[in-house]
C-alpha cells in the first residue's frame, strides 16, 4: 500500500525542496519506488534540484487539467529508475490547483508507486493545504531557530485539523527533520538545541541533518545530495532518516562530513 | 514564595463575543421585506428581541434607503444592532455601526426556520471542563466560555486559551491565556511552565514584559485580587 508523505514546515528557506530530493532519492536507493511532487505551482523548484529542468514536458496542472496523462507528465530520473519527478507549473499559480484535481493525481500515483512525496511550498496558503491534503504521514522540516520552530508548530496544527484523515479522526503520522544544525554553534548556545526543538513541538525525530556546504554543492548541480556525495554528512543523515521512515530502528546520530576513501586517496572531489 | 504585582492596571479591556442573528436582504427589498414577514409568522418571535445585524452586501442603498429599512424592521420588531458589508459613508447619523464579523463562524438561518423553541441555555446542568489531550500548536485558538479548561500538553507561542472559568496547563504555556472571560473573577491561571506571552483574568491583563523574571520557566499560578493581576510560583 503506497504512502502519500507531505513535507512541509511553514517558513520558506528551511530546506523542505532539498528533504524532498534527498529523501526521495534515499529511499529508492533501498529499493522502493518513489514519486517526488512538486506542490510549489509557479515557483517550481524540484525541477532544479533534481536536475531535470530541461526535461519538463507537461506538468502537474496539465494532468489536473486532463491536457496531459499523467505517464506524460513523469520525469523518470536518469540516475535511479526508481524515481520519478512530477513537476509543478512555473507559469500558473496556486489558484490553478483545485482538491478534486489534487486527488485525482495522488490517487493515480498511489497505484502506481511505494511512495508519493509531496513538496509542499512554504505559508499556510492554498498550496500548502493541499499538498499536505491527502497525506498519511508528514515530515515537518525545521531548522533550530526560533520562527522556524513556531512556524513548524503552526504547521502540525494545520496537519491536525485539515487533512483529509484528521477529518476522519484518523492520525497523520508526523515525523520531525531538522535541518542545518550546527553542532559548533549549538555547542556555543547560539541555535536551539535538539531538545529545545522537541520539547517545543513534541514530535518524534526523523533525523538531524547537520549544515554543510555539501547541501548547496548538490543543489547546484542538480542532484539529491545522497546521491551527489553519499559519504557526506547531510546524506548519510538523509539515508539513516529514509530507513526509519520505512519503519527501521536506527540510533540517532549527527553525521559529520567525512571524505570517502577515494577522497582520502586522491583528496577532495572538485565539484 | 514570590509574588508580583503588576501595578497601572486603570485600563481594563474586556473583549466579549456574541451571538447575533444575521440578516442579508436581498434585491428587491420588497419582496425581501415580505419573506421576512413570512418568516417572523413561521420561526414565531425567533428575529424579535435577540439582536440582529443587517448584512447589506448583495444590495447597494442609500443612507435613507437604509434608514427606511431599518424601520420597516423596527415596526416588525426587528432591532438591528449593526451593519455589515457597507460603505463606512453610508453609516453614521444615529445608524446602527459597522461590525465586521469573522469568516465561517456564521450559522445559517435555514437552520432554526422550522418553528422549533430556539435552544434555552440549560441552568441547572454544571459548568463541564473542556479536557485536551494533545498540545495546542501556534495559530490554535480555543474558546470555551462555559468553564475550565485543562491542557495536558503545551500551549505553543502564538496559540492562544479563552475561558470562562479556570486554565490548568500541565505543559509549558508560550502562548496567551484568558480566564474568566465571563467575568468571572474568581477564575485562575496555572500551569507548570510559564514561558506565556499574555496572561489575563476577567479582562486585566500582563504581558511577558510585565512578569517578573524570576518566575519565568516556573510553574505558577495566576490569580485576581481586586483589580490586580498577581502571579506567584507554585514550587
Amino acid at each position: 500500500m503506497a504512502k502519500v508523505v507531505v513535507v512541509t514546515s511553514g517558513k520558506g528557506g528551511v530546506g523542505k525542496t532539498t528533504s524532498t530530493a534527498a529523501l526521495g532519492a534515499a529511499l529508492a536507493q533501498i529499493g522502493q519506488n518513489v514519486v517526488i511532487v512538486d506542490f510549489d505551482v509557479g515557483l517550481r523548484n524540484l525541477d532544479l534540484v533534481m536536475g531535470a529542468e530541461r526535461r519538463v514536458v507537461y506538468d502537474f496542472i496539465n494532468v489536473t487539467q486532463g491536457v496531459a496523462k499523467l505517464p506524460q507528465a513523469l520525469i523518470r530520473d536518469k540516475r535511479l529508475d526508481r524515481l520519478a519527478l512530477l513537476p509543478a507549473s512555473q507559469t500558473r499559480d496556486k489558484d490553478a490547483l483545485t482538491e478534486e484535481g489534487v486527488l485525482g493525481v495522488i490517487t493515480a500515483l498511489r497505484k502506481m508507486f511505494d511512495w508519493v512525496i509531496c513538496d509542499s511550498p512554504a505559508g499556510i496558503e492554498r498550496g500548502a493545504t493541499l499538498a499536505m491534503r491527502f497525506a498519511d504521514e508528514a515530515i515537518i522540516v525545521t531548522n533550530p531557530e526560533v520562527s522556524s520552530v513556531r512556524d513548524s508548530d503552526r504547521i502540525i496544527g494545520l496537519l491536525d485539523a485539515k487533512t483529509v484523515r484528521a477529518e476522519r479522526g484518523e492520525r497523520v503520522g508526523k515525523h520531525l527533520l531538522i535541518t542545518r544544525y550546527d553542532q559548533p554553534r549549538a555547542a556555543r548556545g547560539e541555535m536551539l538545541s535538539i531538545d529545545d526543538v522537541l520539547e517545543i513541538l513534541s514530535t518524534p525525530l526523523l533525523g538531524i541533518v547537520p549544515e554543510s556546504e555539501e547541501v548547496l554543492r548538490a543543489s547546484n548541480l542538480g542532484s539529491p545530495v545522497t546521491l551527489n556525495n553519499p559519504g557526506s554528512g547531510p546524506a548519510r543523515a538523509y539515508c539513516d532518516a529514509a530507513r526509519r521512515l520505512m519503519g527501521e530502528d536506527i540510533e540517532m546520530t549527527i553525521p559529520a562530513d567525512r571524505q570517502g576513501f577515494l577522497g582520502k586517496l586522491f583528496g577532495r572531489r572538485a565539484a | 514564595m514570590t509574588s508580583d504585582v503588576h501595578p497601572g492596571q486603570a485600563t481594563r479591556f474586556v473583549c466579549r463575543s456574541y451571538m447575533a442573528v444575521v440578516l442579508a436582504p436581498k434585491p428587491p427589498i420588497i419582496e425581501w421585506v415580505a419573506e421576512i414577514d413570512q418568516k417572523i409568522k413561521g420561526a414565531g418571535c425567533f428575529f424579535i428581541g435577540p439582536p440582529v445585524v443587517l448584512d447589506l452586501s448583495a444590495v447597494k442603498l442609500s443612507k435613507s434607503a437604509i434608514a427606511h429599512l431599518l424601520a420597516e424592521l423596527e415596526q416588525r420588531g426587528v432591532r438591528i444592532m449593526g451593519l455589515e458589508n457597507v460603505e463606512a459613508a453610508s453609516t453614521g447619523d444615529g445608524l446602527p455601526p459597522l461590525v465586521r464579523s469573522s469568516k465561517g463562524a456564521s450559522m445559517s438561518i435555514d437552520a432554526v426556520e422550522a418553528p422549533v423553541a430556539a435552544p434555552v441555555p440549560d441552568s441547572t446542568r454544571k459548568p463541564a471542563t473542556l479536557l485536551l489531550d494533545k498540545p495546542i500548536r501556534s495559530g490554535q485558538s480555543i474558546f470555551f466560555p462555559d468553564g475550565d479548561v485543562t491542557v495536558l500538553g503545551s500551549v505553543g507561542s502564538g496559540a492562544e486559551l479563552i475561558a470562562g472559568g479556570s486554565i490548568h496547563i500541565y505543559g509549558a504555556l508560550r502562548g496567551r491565556a484568558m480566564a474568566g472571560s465571563n467575568g468571572n473573577t474568581r477564575a485562575r491561571i496555572f500551569c507548570s511552565r510559564i514561558e506565556a506571552e499574555l496572561l489575563a483574568i476577567d479582562g486585566y491583563y500582563m504581558t511577558a514584559e510585565s512578569m517578573d523574571k524570576g518566575l519565568r520557566d516556573r510553574a505558577v499560578q495566576a490569580w485576581l485580587e481586586g483589580n490586580e493581576l498577581k502571579i506567584t510560583a507554585l514550587d
